[in-house]
């Protein structure tokens, strides 16, 4: 039961992880791209995590799995935002299928305050 | 409520430290068991709102996990594909959440479920903006956000 486990979790790991990848490759435009990448592999790590702390099955690696996983969720969202933000900010351009922009014109462009 | 919650970590470790097995499970069935204790000694009392909030966050893990593994399947078969399904737009979501802990949990959360990256919240703390790769209607999308995760994040946290 436990091999059932490792092999599912690592498998689908590596297989979010390689979405990942393929999804860089395939979205239009720079934010999907963020949107696409920190999600799957953030997916992807916390898998492959979850099935070395079932093969490994002692509580010094079970604590520190635990422990990853809390630091990735805490810390993956806040560099997509800051990433996203920075790039809205100098102007990369949005996939022009886009349809509404409500952010549009609302920042200064010379002190960054989001009206 | 907060010592409460520091009290049931005590007392899962000296569960721990007196069975003497530093075990993954043993500590979760510490937790229950301390869980258990302290529930009802703190019967009829004024504390006891961290009882209905420990459910509540278990849940709302559950909700997120359900949420991500959905919306991941989503993006995947996007991506794998030959055919775009996007829809993308960049959205102002009004807030209810008010303290900065609430907001930067709820941006944490949104940016987490795939599809969906939060930009940036309006200096005047009411507008939250999103860059959501799926979405059909406008409306729908911003009460979605409002009633799944907004609501049951400030009935954790309030």
């Amino acid at each position: 039961m436990t091999d059932f486990w490792i092999i599912t979790l690592s498998t689908a790991g590596a297989l979010f992880a390689l979405l990942a990848a393929v999804g860089i490759l395939r979205m239009p435009d720079f934010y999907m791209r963020v949107s696409v990448t920190t999600k799957a592999a953030t997916l992807g790590v916390g898998l492959i995590l979850v099935a070395a702390a079932f093969a490994f099955d002692h509580f010094s690696v079970t604590s520190r799995v635990l422990a990853i996983i809390i630091f990735i969720l805490l810390t993956a969202p806040v560099g997509a935002h800051m990433i996203g933000r920075a790039a809205y900010f100098i102007g990369v351009a949005l996939w022009n299928k886009t349809k509404t922009d409500d952010l549009k014109g609302k920042y200064d462009k010379r002190t960054h305050k989001l009206k | 409520m907060r010592s409460l919650f520091l009290m049931n970590i005590l007392l899962t470790l000296i569960w721990a430290a007196l069975t003497g097995k530093f075990e993954f499970s043993n500590f979760v069935f510490g937790f229950i068991l301390s869980y258990g204790v302290l529930w009802i000694i703190t019967r009829d009392t004024k504390r006891a709102s961290y009882f209905t909030r420990v459910p509540k966050v278990i849940g709302f893990l559950l909700f997120f996990i359900k949420e991500l593994i959905k919306a991941n399947i989503q993006v995947a078969y996007d991506v794998v594909t030959i055919r775009n399904y996007m829809k993308p737009v960049i959205i102002g979501v009004p807030l209810d959440a008010e303290t900065e802990l609430e907001i930067t949990l709820l941006a944490n959360f949104i940016t987490l479920t795939p599809g969906t990256l939060s930009l940036d919240v309006s200096d005047d703390k009411k507008t939250l903006y999103i860059h959501a790769m799926y979405v059909e209607d406008k409306e729908a999308f911003i009460e979605s956000v409002k009633n799944g995760f907004e609501r049951r994040l400030l009935d954790i946290l309030r």
